[in-house]
């Protein structure tokens, strides 16, 4: 094979005086970095190298350094190192360049540009510490109206109420299959939704059977692939989701590299080991809002009627429109997957160029809603890329029921951002079907984890709505007079509804 | 057997009682009547016998589980989509996206069926997804099939195949991203009808276990003499690979 022309990314080095050559780094490293060179000491293949850190954390002596490579060459402002390396790798392969997680790319971000209020003399503040703050969320249909029907003494609703499912805090686990994740990764998920009265979500790839016991908090996806998709699965999730789009590759299929679909995983998706597992771009019995329709009211019929059905799509243009008519097809959650969306596998063109900031999408779409009267027939909910709980409650002012956290989830069970979930080799267990790098990920270790982040975050977001004097979640629903805008131009306030910095309510 | 007569009745009224009456124990439904309701059968299990008279409307039987329907008439788009067992018997044409992702179970249409038949069917273990089309069927058929069996028959088609002609039983871009499974059609193929990477042979249900025993099931399911096509040509398509699409992507890190 002729000689790579492309540099290491990254250069690993050795403190040889610090070593205790334990090799530690041979066995942590997924990408084969560290080699042990039979007595002649320990060899370093810089060219594997994906800087996830992780020889760097488990060295027990520190002896270990990765940085990145300061030059390829003379890139400059308009020919960065990315842009040179996708071109060498292309030369050399000939494919698509994949890449795992969100758009890292510098475009805006408007969580950065926004700030909220708070309350001073006029209104007091409230502590959280001291009264309650109400964060319960209830996600599903809202009724217009309520008739009671029966004799006095006696009354009842005249109608049964559409059925919703109760969140302690606006945080759910975003879709993320077995296959994509290991199965420790999707058990410490589930774990943590039951002990937080969240919800996670199976993703495409069909339950595991592991997951009865989380029944009760599990979002079902219906992707195109329809992979693991029969009535005992209908019949498990709370809430059923059909999956049109993801933030991180909007318009195309989903792709679960052969190299991931080992025996079990093979079972549970009904498709041979070792393939592709292929989800086409478009699900073929939905080419317009029509279909939809039919695919939700095919689902409700299935599940006589008895769960929430939710439509995930990709933020794109002209979403408010989609959105629209996706609520007029009957769907009772609404999911707008932003632009920093993450994936296990996706071309990294694709994540990178197309799509919009989960910022804008949700004030555009809350708004279009309310304009055409429709907004408490639908709960929304807002995902890609949220990075903590001021994230979080700014998404809520500007029109979000919940969120969906992937990335933040995955980070916080050991995830270095690495952005090489596709090749499945990831040295923290959790990317990966490898069962000797899956073991790291102990379910257990990884629930305790993610529950205290959220604790965290529930405990951040009741501070935030005491600063502000509100004590109900649900009063900020949409309340954008709760932000100002620092350093947006008047168009970008127009599209978000959001007044500028200094300006009064 | 319980006759309901669906005549007028809106698809959720008619799907409530058929529902109610096979959770009380029903196990021979007549639903008379039928004029294109939606979602017949949809997420049903257990081993209950539903027949249908009149045109069944999109997505009869989609993710049921076991049932044995039976249709004296045509069904439109989308019968079995996403089934995981039991089976559709169809003694007219069927519409688009028949047996769309189904996983299991079996649908014999006597007719036609129409375009993206077949999608990304799956094979489950227990019960292998088959799909026998005793008519011709559209374009797609089978695209990004990942397991399962589909037969064309071409019942009342005959077949003078000059070499390099379409075969009238399917349509273009047949079995385009296929990667598991298997399709057989009656007669020759050309390989421009076809997508790529598949592989074509030739094979007779006289030589061939698994395509005999489909046409006995499909001939007894509605009644039908098949024994002539015992020693015709059939053509059948397998995936070259189950990675279709690996050159496409860059999988290093």
């Amino acid at each position: 094979m002729p000689r790579s022309l492309i540099p290491p990314e990254f250069l690993v080095a050795r403190d040889e005086g610090r070593c205790l050559k334990c090799k530690a780094c041979v066995r942590q490293c997924g990408f084969g970095v560290h080699t042990d060179d039979q007595g002649r000491g320990i060899s370093i293949d810089e060219r594997r190298c994906v800087n996830c850190q992780r020889c760097v954390v488990m060295c027990p002596v520190g002896a270990l350094k990765v940085t990145a490579n300061p030059s390829v060459g003379r890139e400059n402002a308009y020919w960065p190192a990315s842009r040179l390396r996708e071109i060498w790798r292309q030369a050399e392969n000939g494919g698509s360049i994949l890449t795992g997680m969100g758009c890292d790319r510098n475009y805006p971000v408007y969580f950065d540009h926004l700030l909220l209020n708070a309350s001073q003399v006029t209104n007091p503040s409230i502590d959280p510490l001291r009264e309650p703050m109400e964060i319960r969320t209830f996600l599903g249909r809202k009724p217009e109206k309520v008739s009671i029907a029966g004799p006095p003494g006696a009354e009842r609703l005249a109608d049964p109420l559409p059925p919703v499912v109760q969140l302690e805090i606006p945080v759910m686990f975003a879709a993320m299959s077995f296959g994509s994740i290991s199965k420790n990764v999707v058990l410490a998920l589930a774990q943590a939704a039951k002990r937080l009265g969240i919800m996670f979500n199976t993703g495409e790839g069909g339950m595991s059977s592991v997951l009865a016991p989380y029944r009760e908090h599990m979002i079902v996806q219906v992707a195109s692939g329809r992979f693991g998709v029969d009535n005992a699965y209908l019949e498990a999730g709370r809430i059923i989701e059909i999956k049109i789009g993801q933030g991180a590759k909007p318009g195309i299929g989903g792709h679960l590299p052969g190299e991931k679909v080992n025996e079990e995983i093979a079972r549970t998706r009904g498709i041979p080991a070792g393939a592709d597992a292929i989800s086409p771009a478009p699900h073929h019995d939905i080419y317009s809002i029509e279909d939809l329709s039919q695919l939700i009211y095919t689902l409700k019929e299935a599940t006589d009627y008895r769960k929430p059905i939710a439509v995930k799509i990709a933020a794109v243009h002209n979403v408010a429109a989609i959105a629209s008519g996706i609520v007029r097809a009957g769907a009772d959650i609404v999911v707008l997957d932003g632009l920093r969306g993450g994936t296990g596998a996706a071309p990294k063109l694709i994540r990178d160029h197309i799509g919009l900031p989960v910022e804008l999408a949700t004030a555009v779409v809350d708004r279009r809603l309310r304009e055409e009267g429709i907004r408490e027939q639908v709960s929304l909910v807002a995902s890609g890329g949220i990075r903590s709980s001021a994230d979080l409650l700014k998404l809520i002012c500007l029109g979000a029921d919940a969120v969906y956290l992937g990335t933040a989830a995955l980070l916080a069970l050991g995830c270095h951002l690495c952005q090489k979930c596709y090749t499945g080799k990831c040295s923290w267990g959790i990317a990966t079907q490898d069962p000797s790098l899956t073991r790291r990920v102990d379910p257990q270790w990884g629930a305790t984890r993610l529950v205290n982040m959220l604790t965290a975050w529930g405990h951040e977001i009741k501070e935030f709505m005491g600063a502000m004097g509100i004590n109900a979640l649900e009063s900020f629903r949409g309340n954008r007079l709760q932000l100002r805008a620092v350093g947006l131009p008047q168009n970008e306030l127009d599209q978000l509804g959001v007044k500028q910095a200094g300006e009064a309510m | 057997m319980k006759v309901v007569e669906a005549k007028g009745l809106p698809y959720r009224e008619l799907n409530r009682e058929v529902r109610r009456l096979l959770t009380a124990g029903e196990e021979r439904l007549l639903l008379r009547g039928i004029n294109g309701q939606r979602y017949i059968g949809a997420g049903l299990t257990g081993a209950a016998r539903l027949e249908i008279e009149g045109t069944a409307g999109n997505n009869l039987g989609a993710m049921m589980d076991g049932l044995t329907v039976y249709v004296d008439g045509n069904v439109q788009d989308g019968a079995g989509n996403t089934m995981s067992g039991g089976e559709i018997i169809v003694r007219g044409s069927a519409g688009d996206i028949t047996g769309y992702a189904m996983r299991g179970g079996k649908i014999f249409i006597q007719g036609n069926a129409g375009w993206r038949v077949g999608i990304h069917m799956k094979s489950r273990e227990q019960s292998p997804a088959v799909l026998v089309i005793g008519g011709k069927a559209g374009d797609f058929l089978g695209e990004y099939m990942a397991g399962g069996t589909i037969v064309v028959l071409g019942l009342n088609t005959p077949l003078h195949q000059e070499r390099e002609a379409a075969n009238p039983l399917a349509g273009n871009y047949l079995a385009s991203g296929m990667h598991g499974g298997a399709i057989y059609i009656r007669g020759r193929i050309p390989a421009w009808q076809i997508g790529g990477q598949v592989r074509s042979a030739l094979t007779t249900p006289d030589k061939n276990a698994e395509l005999k025993a489909w046409i006995a099931q499909f001939a007894t399911g509605l009644n039908l003499d098949c024994s002539a096509f015992q020693r015709e040509t059939f053509t059948c398509l397998t995936p070259e690979g189950n990675r279709p699409y690996a050159r496409l992507y860059d999988h290093s890190a």
